[in-house]
């Protein structure tokens, strides 16, 4: 690294790296940038919070601390990686050769600011210089996932990809009024004209601070956003991978259990079909088995659910249901529930057939559910008279709430009832 | 499929007794040529004996089904993975699917169902229960349109054609191939060549669209 014994960075990495136990490496899952803050803390066993209030306080202090923190991230390792970035830089040879045009940049933004003699400014120049430098060289060579990262802030930074227009003419509009307060800063700050009140120096430094939230602002707003759903995200995850170890184990007694019951055929099947559910609502739905049915259903595919579940329990037919979509109940879908669960009891209770199938889709208009048996069958035209009743009430409960029933059926190739009715809408 | 020669199928699976169970069901229709209980025997042995399909669940100790599929798919292309579990979060059918298996049934499926998907599988067809046919339009229902459609090639594995759409839905409501074909009178090769090709996308959709899909599933 050319730079590299310039700034504080590189030596001071390398003095926490010896002092500590074990190799320092950026941290992967307590990171906001780059894990640099995350890697310290956890080497010095310090809160990282407070490692990263002094690294903002660097930063804040003459600019190196920025310059420091790109030095850190191409210099160590991402954690489970040996490789660091600038290993990688070494042999990325125009990222190199962009980093010495850097070099002459630099001269000409000191000979400009010097002119302006806006002399905090060239002081933070060098470091200006080398964290984009670094920073350019991260890009070209970090891995897959960190280069995902760093495109998509930037594209966040730039507002690009959203909302096109508008905001991008809104960005324009934050950046020249910063461009603006920027400038009244330097101006009040250095402009010797001005009464030589101490509040100056104060004043500059409040337009300075201004134009950079005008600019960066919202950008910070969405990143502390982004962050935060982050990591509930994967605090979530956790709960959820310890949920599945602990059903795995009960997974193996309902195993036992039916080995005991082997000779009972439908004993067995019932007891692992009741369980399989039970198991997979726990473990996908994150209801502890049990809880549901105590208050009804809140969602179609709850619904579909438990339709599956009471009916395998009371009539020993296995359900397969498959859901595509879900929608909050209302009048009409409840209707709707009822009438499939109708239709699914019926032909539990009357096709001979071993399994039924419900499919429930979602669309953007209708709701749609087909319940399906390759039972007995039955000639549609002459509907004995015990199960016109039932056909009625899941007709006649359908078209009471601006649905359809319609009933297919021939004796000998099963039924499937379809049932739909239209969405209310403005509804999600 | 040459009736002289019934599929040489592996199992591997981390319940024992479901292992048997299967053994059993499968009976004389197909030769079970050997069985696994985690990813790496199952490695080996796959490799050794080259099987014509393997049955493998979704969920298993040392990486998943996942991890047998890539580690086999590249040494011997010939031999086609079935996926079965029982415990479906769509997230990891998809995800196993999208390495490379020709299908995905639930284990509850019954004796002659299972030997029907495994001499489909065996003879290059894909293999959809209603469970993967729903997850499957339930992915591609919840694409965001937001995302603006680049205008290559890659617009294609990204939309599911109308008729796919239909095949896909008679599959989630229960019908078979024969039913499928009856239904929108198209030969059973025209229903088997829109699975084959529904998978086909699945396996080549940009990876961004069904990714962010799955995560959003999870947060959910």
């Amino acid at each position: 690294m050319r730079w590299g014994p310039r700034g504080d960075g590189p030596g001071y990495e390398r003095h926490r790296r010896h002092a500590g136990r074990g190799r320092l490496h950026r941290s992967r899952d307590d990171r906001i940038i780059a894990g640099v803050a995350g890697g310290l803390a956890r080497q010095l066993g310090r809160d990282v919070t407070v490692v990263r209030i002094v690294l903002v306080l660097l930063a804040l202090a003459g600019g190196y601390g920025v310059a420091g923190y790109v030095v850190a991230w191409l210099l160590l390792p991402a954690e489970g990686s040996s490789e660091t970035i600038a290993a990688r830089a070494t042999s990325d040879r125009r990222g190199i050769a962009l980093v010495l045009s850097l070099v002459p940049a630099l001269v000409l933004l000191l000979i400009v600011l010097s002119a302006l003699r806006a002399s905090f400014l060239t002081s933070l120049a060098l470091p200006i210089v080398v964290s984009a430098a670094g920073l350019v060289l991260i890009y070209r060579n970090a891995e897959e996932d960190e280069r995902a990262w760093l495109s998509s802030t930037l594209d966040a930074l730039l507002q690009r990809g959203s909302e096109q227009d508008r905001s991008r003419r809104a960005f324009t509009v934050r950046l020249a009024s910063g461009c603006v307060l920027l400038a009244a800063g330097c101006f009040v700050i250095d402009d010797g004209s001005l009464s030589k009140s101490p509040l100056r120096p104060l004043g500059g430094a409040l337009f300075v601070l201004a134009a950079t939230v005008v600019v960066l602002g919202p950008w910070w707003l969405r990143l502390a956003r982004d962050l935060v759903s982050e990591r509930q995200a994967r605090i979530r995850a956790e709960e959820r991978a310890d949920m599945a170890a602990r059903v795995h184990d009960s997974v193996l007694q309902t195993l036992a259990m039916i080995q005991r019951s082997a000779n009972q055929p439908q004993e067995v099947a019932k007891l692992a079909r009741a369980q399989e559910r039970e198991l997979r609502t726990w473990l996908f739905e994150g209801r502890a088995p049990g809880s549901f049915g105590t208050e009804g259903p809140a969602t179609l595919a709850a619904g579909v659910e438990q339709i599956e579940r009471e009916i395998e329990a009371a009539h020993g037919v296995a359900v397969d249901a498959v859901t595509v979509g879900d929608a909050p109940l209302d009048d009409e879908l409840s209707a709707l529930l009822a009438a499939g669960r109708e239709a699914t009891v019926n032909a539990a209770k009357w096709s001979g057939a071993t399994s039924v199938s419900i499919y429930l889709e979602v669309e953007a208009r209708r709701v749609c559910m087909y319940i399906r048996d390759r039972g007995s069958g039955f000639d549609t035209n002459s509907i004995a008279g015990d199960r016109r009743g039932i056909t009625e009430s899941i007709r006649g409960r359908m078209q009471r709430h601006g649905g359809v029933a319609v009933i297919r059926s021939a004796p000998g190739s099963g039924t499937e009832v379809e049932l739909s009715v239209p969405r209310r809408s403005g509804r999600g | 499929m040459n009736p002289a020669r019934v599929p040489r199928v592996f199992l591997v699976d981390d319940h024992h007794l479901f292992r048997s169970g299967v053994r059993s069901e499968l009976g004389d229709a197909v030769e079970v040529v050997g069985e696994a209980d985690e990813v790496p025997a199952a490695i080996e042995l796959i490799s050794e004996r080259v099987p014509d399909v393997v049955l493998l669940d979704v969920h298993l100790p040392g990486g998943g089904g996942r991890a047998v599929i890539e580690a086999i798919k590249p040494i011997h292309p010939t031999v086609r993975f079935l996926a079965l579990s029982v415990s479906d979060a769509p997230e990891d059918v998809i995800a196993v699917i999208r390495a490379g298996a020709r299908g995905y049934v639930t284990k509850t499926i019954s004796g002659p169902e299972l030997v029907d998907a495994v001499v489909r599988v065996a003879s290059g067809d894909a293999v959809f229960s209603p469970r993967l046919a729903g997850f499957v339009l339930d992915a591609y229902a919840s694409l965001p349109d937001d995302i603006e459609r680049p205008s290559s090639l890659d617009v294609e594995p990204d939309h599911l054609s109308p008729r796919e759409h239909e095949v896909l839905r008679l599959i989630a409501r229960g019908y078979t191939y024969k039913e499928i074909a009856r239904e929108l009178t198209i030969s059973v090769k025209t229903v088997e060549s829109h699975v084959s090709a529904v998978l086909r996308k699945l396996q080549l959709s940009t990876r961004h669209q069904l990714t962010r899909w799955a995560a959003e599933r999870r947060l959910i």
